[in-house]
C-alpha cells in the first residue's frame, strides 16, 4: 500500500470542490502525484493508439469511402456496406460460407479439443504429462510459412506426392488427388493444417488451469456425491479454471482469425481455385492489395471485426465471471 | 484396490490414445527434419520416401552460401531476422513489463480505460485492419527502415496481460516495505518485480521472439529494399512454385527448420516457466 497524502485523502472521502475550476485543479494535482505511472504506461499507451487504436477507427472510417490510394478518400456512404451483401456474389457465395465453415470447425472445434486433450494429459502421471504437452504444443510453435515448405511437398497433387504415394500403395486411391488445387479438397486440407498448429497459448493455459485445481475439491466432490468423471469435469473442473478457459477461447478467436491465410499459403494463388479456400482476410487482400479498392476491403475489415467482436461476447457470456464471483 | 486398478487402466487408455495422437502431430515436424537433409537423389526418389537414408548438409550450404550478385543472400534475411527479433523482444518486454507494473499495483485516472481496452485487444489480429496500418506506417516515415520492423508489434496486449496477471499475485506488503526503505517506483520494478516474476518474463519474452521472428507483415506491407526482409519472406518466396520444382524442395526444407529450430529451442528452454506463467492466466 502507498501512504496517504492529504490530497489522496481529500479525492477519497471526496470533499466538494467548490467549483468547476477547482474540481480540474484537483484532478491535475492527482494525475501529477501519479506521473510515475502515466509515465510508465506511456510507451505502451502511445504503440497501442498507434497501431490497434488507430487502424481500427481508420478501417471503420475508410469503410465509408472510395479509395484507391492515388485520390483522396471520397465520401460514399453505405455504398460498400450495400455492395458486399447484394452484388458481391463472391463473398455471399463463396467467402461468407467458407469463412463460417471453417471458422466453427477450427474455433469452438479446436478450442473444445484443447480443453479434451488438456484434461486427458492432465490425468497422466507429471513425466508422461510433459512428453505430451510437448508433442502437442510443438506444432504450433512452427509458422505458417515454415511449414507450407512441407505442406506443398506432403500433399503434392501427382503421384510423386508422399500422401498421393502412400494412399495409392495402400489401394485406398487410385488416380493422384490434386490435395491443394481442387475445390473438394482444399478446405477440408486448411482445417486439417490449422487444427494441427492449434495447440498453443490457450491449451498450455487450460492445461495449467486443469493442474492447478486443489485437489481437496475432488475429494470434496466425492462426499457430496459426485460420480464418475463426467461429473467432475462438469461440476468441479470446468468451474475451477473458468478464467483459464475463457483466455483460452479469446486465444482461439485470434488464432482463428490469423490462420485465415492459410488458403492463399497452401494453394500458392489469391483467389484461390474457384475460391474454395477463400476467407474473409483473403479476400480483404484480394480487394485491397490487387485491386486497390481500400475503401470498399476497409468495409470488409469492420464486417470481419464485428463478427469477432460477437464471437468474443459470446465466449464472455460462456465463461466470463458472473455477477457475485 | 479396485479403484486403483480402474485409475491405472483409464491412464493406460488415454496414454495409448494420446501416443498416437502425439506421433500425429509430430510426424510433420519429424518430416522437416528428414526433408531438410536429404540429398538431391533421395529428393527426387520414386517412390517417395519419408525418412532420409544418407543425410547430408547439402541443402544448408545451398541455401547460405548462394551469393549471386544479383540476389540478396541469404544470410542477410537471416540476420535482419535475428537483429529485428531480438531488437522487437528487447523493446516489448520493457515497455509491456512497466505497463503491466502500473496496471497491476498502481492507482491512477484511466487506469481501468487502458486495463478493458487491452483485454479487448487479445483478440485483435493485425492482417484484419492491415490497410490502416499500412497508411500509418506510411505516414510514419518509416517504410524500409527497421523501425517498421520492430514499432507495429510493441504494443502487445497479450505481454502486458500475462505480466500483469503475475504482478498481481506479489505481496502489497513487500511493495510497501520497499517503498518505505525509500525505493523508487523503477527501483522496485526492476530490482524487486523482475527477479520475483521472472517466469512471467521469461514467458512474454518467448512469445514475443516467436510472433517476431514468425511476422511476415513487415516484410510484405512496409518494406519495398529487398536487403531489410526477414527470412520468413525470403521462405515465402522459396516456396512459391515448389510443388514442380523437386531440387528447390531441399533448401526450402532448411530454411523450413531454420525458422523452426530457434522457435523450439527457446521453449524447452523455458517450458517450465511458461506453464507455470499459464496458471495466471486467467481472465476474471
Amino acid at each position: 500500500m502507498k501512504m496517504e497524502t492529504p490530497l489522496q485523502r481529500a479525492w477519497r472521502v471526496r470533499i466538494k470542490p467548490h467549483s468547476v475550476w477547482a474540481k480540474l485543479n484537483l484532478v491535475a494535482k492527482r494525475i501529477w502525484q501519479d506521473r510515475v505511472s502515466y509515465l510508465m504506461a506511456a510507451p505502451y499507451v502511445l504503440a497501442f493508439v498507434t497501431f490497434i487504436l488507430l487502424p481500427v477507427l481508420g478501417a471503420i472510417g475508410l469503410s465509408f469511402t472510395f479509395y484507391n490510394m492515388i485520390e483522396t478518400p471520397r465520401y460514399v456512404g453505405l455504398m460498400n456496406y450495400i455492395y458486399l451483401f447484394t452484388e458481391d456474389d463472391v463473398f455471399m457465395t463463396h467467402v461468407l460460407p467458407n469463412t463460417f465453415t471453417f471458422a466453427v470447425i477450427v474455433g469452438p472445434g479446436g478450442y473444445l479439443l484443447a480443453f479434451l486433450l488438456a484434461w486427458v494429459i492432465a490425468q497422466l502421471p507429471r513425466r508422461i504429462r510433459t512428453v505430451f504437452s510437448l508433442a502437442l504444443y510443438t506444432p504450433s510453435m512452427a509458422a505458417a510459412v515454415a511449414m507450407s515448405t512441407i505442406w506443398l511437398v506432403l500433399f503434392s497433387g501427382d503421384r510423386v506426392g508422399y500422401l498421393n504415394s502412400f494412399l495409392l500403395g495402400l489401394g485406398v486411391i487410385t488416380e493422384p488427388i490434386n490435395w491443394l488445387h481442387s475445390t473438394q479438397w482444399l478446405m477440408p486440407v486448411m482445417i486439417i493444417v490449422t487444427l494441427w498448429s492449434s495447440m498453443g497459448v490457450g491449451f498450455l493455459a487450460m492445461l495449467a488451469g486443469i493442474l492447478n485445481v486443489d485437489p481437496q475439491l475432488y475429494e470434496a466432490g466425492k462426499i457430496d456425491g459426485v460420480k464418475n468423471r463426467m461429473q467432475e469435469i462438469y461440476y468441479i473442473t470446468i468451474p475451477s479454471v473458468k478464467p483459464q478457459m475463457l483466455f483460452g477461447a479469446v486465444m482461439a478467436i485470434v488464432n482463428t482469425l490469423q490462420a485465415g491465410a492459410i488458403g492463399v499459403t497452401l494453394s500458392g494463388q489469391n483467389p484461390t481455385p474457384n475460391y474454395a479456400g477463400q476467407l474473409i482476410l483473403n479476400h480483404i487482400d484480394d480487394f485491397a492489395f490487387q485491386r486497390f479498392e481500400m475503401g470498399y476491403a476497409a468495409a470488409i475489415s469492420v464486417v470481419l471485426l464485428i463478427i469477432v467482436y460477437i464471437s468474443s461476447k459470446l465466449a464472455w457470456a460462456l465463461f466470463g465471471p458472473k455477477e457475485g464471483e | 484396490m479396485r479403484r486403483l486398478l480402474r485409475m491405472d487402466l483409464t491412464q493406460l487408455v488415454f496414454t495409448a490414445v494420446l501416443s498416437f495422437l502425439a506421433a500425429f502431430m509430430l510426424l510433420p515436424i519429424v518430416f522437416i527434419f528428414m526433408q531438410a537433409f536429404k540429398p538431391l537423389s533421395e529428393l527426387f526418389l520414386y517412390p517417395p520416401r519419408f525418412y532420409v537414408m544418407n543425410p547430408t548438409l547439402d541443402n544448408f550450404s545451398q541455401l547460405l552460401m548462394s551469393v549471386d550478385a544479383s540476389v540478396v543472400p541469404a544470410v542477410r534475411y537471416l540476420f535482419n531476422s535475428v537483429f529485428t527479433s531480438v531488437v522487437t523482444v528487447a523493446v516489448v518486454v520493457v515497455v509491456s513489463t512497466m505497463v503491466a507494473y502500473a496496471l497491476s499495483k498502481h492507482n491512477f485516472i484511466g487506469k481501468s480505460t487502458i486495463l478493458n481496452m487491452t483485454i479487448m485487444a487479445l483478440m485483435f489480429a493485425p492482417q484484419a485492419v492491415i490497410i490502416p496500418r499500412y497508411i500509418i506506417v506510411q505516414r510514419l516515415g518509416i517504410i524500409d527502415t527497421y523501425f517498421a520492423h520492430v514499432l507495429p508489434l510493441v504494443a502487445a496486449p497479450v505481454s502486458v496481460f500475462l505480466f500483469k496477471q503475475f504482478v498481481d499475485q506479489v505481496p502489497d506488503d513487500l511493495l510497501a516495505a520497499a517503498r518505505i526503505d525509500g525505493a523508487s517506483e523503477w527501483h522496485i520494478l526492476f530490482r524487486l518485480i523482475y527477479p520475483i516474476c521472472r517466469p512471467a518474463l521469461s514467458t512474454i519474452a518467448l512469445l514475443t521472439f516467436q510472433s517476431a521472428w514468425n511476422t511476415m507483415e513487415p516484410s510484405i506491407y512496409y518494406i519495398e529494399n529487398e536487403a531489410m526482409r526477414t527470412l520468413p519472406f525470403f521462405l515465402g518466396t522459396l516456396t512459391s512454385g515448389l510443388a514442380n520444382n523437386v531440387a528447390g524442395q531441399g533448401a526450402a526444407a532448411a530454411a523450413g527448420l531454420l525458422m523452426f529450430l530457434p522457435n523450439l529451442i527457446f521453449f524447452l528452454v523455458m517450458q517450465n516457466r511458461v506453464i507455470q506463467t499459464m496458471a495466471y492466466s486467467g481472465i476474471k
